[in-house]
């Protein structure tokens, strides 16, 4: 984090409010290029969302893993990097958007031991065991 | 460095060129009640709104505390000024005893409170960074304040589920038996997990940005350090449980069975979503607390703090480790025992970071020129009482001990050795200190006494038979004993007569407060700005401030503990003083 | 007035736009622990795949298109509003808003086929965290079209320009929580 030091309060004096805005500054001093042009991320993301629809139709897993997932992952960042302008922000604030989702990954790691699993050490969740195989079963009896 | 990039349009009332605080415009001596009140944005005000409304809530978990207690001691009988607790109504008592001071007590006092009136005067700004923002937060919380009251009331009763309001005794009225109960209760507590979100935005922003010229990161007093990290862990811990009170709340409502195992959900998942939060909850509260302490002790020794950096590392240590420990709430709950032996490491070590902030305080103490004051008489017996508490915590967080301990009232009485310090001993202890500051004068330091006294020794009265009644193997949340003949023995019912006796005794001690308080905000002596020859930013200030809070915006040009500096003539140095 | 608090910025960061950056940390974490709560259940119950092949995949495609077009219009009404084209900013915010509109409409097409189809949120778990989950969502796109008509009205008169930027941030986050409950709730198997 920036330490302060007392020259701001001066800094803050000439900028009289009328003063024109000064472009280079509007996201930090740390972006060096000019952004990417909006309209290309968003064919670019147009592409990529036909990609994740056409992919599942294959119905292979991994296929499906890939395109609708992974693809959602590279949108996301793309949406990220050249629309919030992430990257051009404190590097602090990219990390603590990091830490909320890295929190939901503990959750999981720390929840899905009982609750996504059935059984365990000397423990079985016979209730859902239960309502899987009745709902599998009326699948199957579905389709005769 | 960089500012807005689109400069905020002239006559908008910007301040970059001059930061004089000149009153704004509609604050004048002619404000109408709604507007000096019901609408302020101030955030003193706010501060204020929050501090009383933390303390008439107070007194009603007190209430409730009375009435179950004395139908503990003496089953069966006819309660003075409530009637006779039946199971029902046991259940509903101590279910909002427990949600109100957590939620509606330690919460809006501690956080609420003490960080909107502390954290823009200790930062040097004049208010927090978005003040309409701030009334909005208030108003919800008080629209959830009315909710949870209306609870109370309802056709069927108050909900009786526990705060922890476990499904599917909360999903389901023909287990509950209080339909409205159940999901005004849940409403009022979603709402207040809204107002303390929207509020925290608001805590975090100002003390990144808007501190005064010269403040550095180090130079932040700790309290504010302190309910800034509560606030972020409060942040990242509530989300979860937001979602899943939503889907308790359509459980209830729609019948949908997110937590019904007939139907393929999981009861599991609500107690995995509620101690995702309320394990760091906890210490959500104990930062505020050990931030207060903090301050008065540096104050009333008139010495630096031991290690400022120390605790603050220690302090995001436990923020960040409080996440990695909540299910030793549930060791027996059928969780995975693979799992328990991780939450129990996890669970000893975070006792390492707050043992270590505990031993800043003491080194802190020790060679100080001690100045034993009302509030420091309340910082010290935080340590003392606080230790109490998290030593016995150990015996909880070890797995194997826990299955004999959980739902004892051992558990009870470890968490009132922490809770009570940290909502009521260390709040006393920041009433006390800033109360000069807030209203513009003393309270009486002789009443103070005899309040603390009266408070903590009956305080030990009520909770150390309490481990002792957990120890012989009484279980939580029975409205009587009287039908477990291994519970109900003479000795084990004198000790819950102790119990409430010393209950009552520590009740009737706040009687002292209350007229203390009331009588010294009306006719206290004066209090100058700077009564404690402190050092922090808000003793610059007026006695009580004005808005806008200083005549003349502060700069810094050190940090918040330099008392005792060798080579001066007085024994502090406030922040904004040149050198 | 604002506050000297509120215009002040030791970080260097705009005020506004820290805060939600916070709000959006926050959200993340509400966000994150119902789907992650689904994605227990999905993958703990095959049968859900089954359940996942009623959704109108369509319709959720057209919609994730929906938001990327709107989120586009808000990174142009963002560029407008630097150079204080404050008309401008508007017009784009009010694509943006129509974008949310239109999302809102194809949802109740979709929603009130699949109910009638006998689809509700009680039907199985599957359709109650459909229905959660898509619901929030589409509470948090009313919330961001009622700030952006406020930010937009500013912006037609030049006024408060820099919110153009953080409501179209929450946007964009509002954008990217949809790119995740697509692939989650409508691709079965």
């Amino acid at each position: 984090m920036t330490t302060l030091s007392t020259e701001r309060h001066e800094e803050e004096a000439p900028r009289a409010s009328g003063e024109e805005p000064r472009p280079a500054e509007a996201h930090g001093a740390e972006h060096e290029h000019a952004h990417a042009n909006p309209v290309k991320v968003w064919a670019i993301l147009c592409v990529l969302l036909v990609v994740s629809v056409v992919g599942p139709m294959a119905e292979i897993r991994i296929v499906t893993l890939i395109t609708a997932f992974g693809i959602a992952g590279v949108k996301a960042y793309l949406v990220a990097k050249h629309f919030l302008h992430l990257g051009a922000e404190r590097r602090y604030i990219a990390y603590a958007l990091a830490v909320s989702v890295a929190f939901m990954v503990l959750l999981f790691a720390g929840v899905a031991p009982d609750v996504m699993e059935h059984h365990g050490r000397n423990w079985k969740n016979v209730a859902a065991a239960k309502e899987v195989e009745r709902a599998l079963h009326e699948a199957a009896s579905d389709e005769h | 460095m960089a500012q807005p990039a689109i400069e905020e349009t002239p006559g908008s009332g910007t301040r970059h060129a001059e930061e004089t605080s000149a009153p704004p415009a509609g604050h004048g001596e002619h404000e109408g009640f709604v507007k000096k009140y019901l609408f302020s944005t101030d955030h003193k005000m706010i501060a204020k709104q929050y501090l009383f409304t933390g303390m008439f809530m107070a007194l009603i978990g007190a209430f409730m505390v009375y009435a179950f207690r004395v139908q503990l001691a003496f089953p069966g009988s006819h309660v003075p000024g409530f009637g006779v607790v039946g199971p029902n109504e046991y259940n509903a008592l101590v279910t909002n005893h427990g949600s109100i001071m957590v939620f509606w007590v330690a919460m809006p006092v501690l956080i609420a409170a003490f960080g909107n009136y502390l954290i823009p005067l200790m930062l040097g700004c004049d208010d927090m960074a978005f003040p309409r923002l701030n009334r909005l937060s208030y108003q919800v919380f008080f629209l959830s304040v009315v909710v949870l009251l209306i609870s109370l009331f309802v056709p069927g009763g108050g909900f009786g589920g526990a705060w922890t309001a476990y499904p599917p005794l909360s999903s389901k009225a023909e287990y509950s038996l209080t339909p409205l109960g159940s999901t005004l209760w849940l409403c009022a507590v979603i709402l207040e997990f809204v107002a303390f979100l929207i509020g925290g935005i608001n805590f975090v922003t100002t003390t990144m940005n808007s501190r005064a010229p010269g403040m550095k990161l180090y130079d932040i007093p700790i309290v504010v350090w302190m309910i800034v990290i509560a606030t972020l862990v409060f942040m990242a811990s509530v989300g979860p449980l937001v979602a899943g009170a939503v889907m308790l709340l359509f459980d209830q409502l729609l019948g949908t069975a997110f937590y019904d195992p007939t139907r393929g959900g999981d009861p599991l998942l609500w107690q995995h979503l509620f101690w995702f939060f309320g394990h760091p909850e906890v210490y959500v509260v104990l930062l505020p607390a050990c931030g207060i302490v903090a301050e008065v002790i540096t104050v009333f020794s008139r010495k630096k703090l031991f290690g400022y950096k120390t605790v603050l590392y220690t302090a995001f240590a436990t923020g960040i480790v409080s996440f990695f420990v909540w299910a030793h709430h549930q060791f027996v709950a059928g969780i995975d025992p693979r799992m328990a032996n991780v939450f129990t490491a996890t669970t000893v070590i975070i006792s390492l970071p707050v043992a270590e902030m505990i031993f800043v305080y003491v080194a802190t103490l020790y060679g100080g020129s001690i100045r034993l004051t009302t509030p420091m008489l309340w910082a010290l017996a935080f340590i003392a009482e606080f230790i109490i508490g998290g030593v016995t915590g150990l015996f909880l967080g070890a797995s194997g001990s826990d299955i004999y301990l959980h739902d004892t009232y051992f558990v009870l009485a470890h968490f009132h050795y922490t809770f009570v310090p940290i909502a009521i001993i260390s709040v006393f202890a920041g009433i006390t200190y800033w109360f000069p500051k807030m209203f513009g004068r003393h309270m009486n330091e002789t009443l103070g006494k005899i309040h603390f006294w009266g408070t903590i020794i009956p305080f030990n009265g009520i909770f150390i038979p309490l481990f002792l009644l957990g120890l012989a193997g009484q279980h939580r949340r029975i409205y009587s004993y009287e039908g477990f003949p291994e519970l109900a023995r003479p000795e084990l019912q004198q000790l819950r007569i102790i119990a409430t006796v010393s209950l009552i005794v520590m009740l009737s001690f706040q009687l002292v407060f209350l007229f203390n308080f009331v009588r010294s905000m009306l006719r206290g002596r004066t209090a100058e700005r700077n009564p404690w020859k402190a050092n922090t930013l808000e003793w610059v200030a007026a006695s009580p401030p004005p808005h806008g809070n200083f005549e003349t915006m502060p700069v810094v040009y050190r940090g918040p503990y330099e008392y005792s500096v060798p080579g001066r003539d007085e024994d502090y140095w406030p922040q904004n003083q040149p050198a | 007035m604002k506050p000297i608090a509120t215009t002040r910025s030791a970080t260097g960061i705009p005020t506004g736009r820290l805060a939600v950056w916070w709000l959006i940390a926050s959200e993340i974490v509400i966000f994150g622990g119902l789907l992650a709560s689904y994605v227990m259940h999905r993958i703990g119950h095959a049968e859900f795949g089954d359940y996942a092949a009623h959704t109108n995949t369509w319709a959720g495609a057209l919609n994730t298109l929906v938001l990327l077009t709107s989120s586009l219009s808000a990174v142009l009404a963002h560029e407008a509003a630097e150079k204080r084209d404050g008309p401008r900013a508007a017009r784009m915010l009010l694509f943006t808003i129509l974008g949310g509109a239109v999302f809102l409409v194809v949802k109740g097409f979709e929603w009130t086929t699949e109910i009638r189809h006998g689809f509700t949120i009680t039907t199985n778990m599957f359709w109650s965290f459909y229905y959660t989950a898509a619901g929030l969502h589409a509470l948090h796109v009313i919330a961001g079209m009622i700030a952006m008509a406020f930010v937009a009205r500013g912006a037609l008169a030049n006024r408060e320009l820099q919110r153009v930027e953080l409501v179209g941030n929450y946007w964009h986050f509002v954008d990217i929580v949809w790119i995740f409950l697509f692939p989650l709730l409508y691709i079965a198997k």
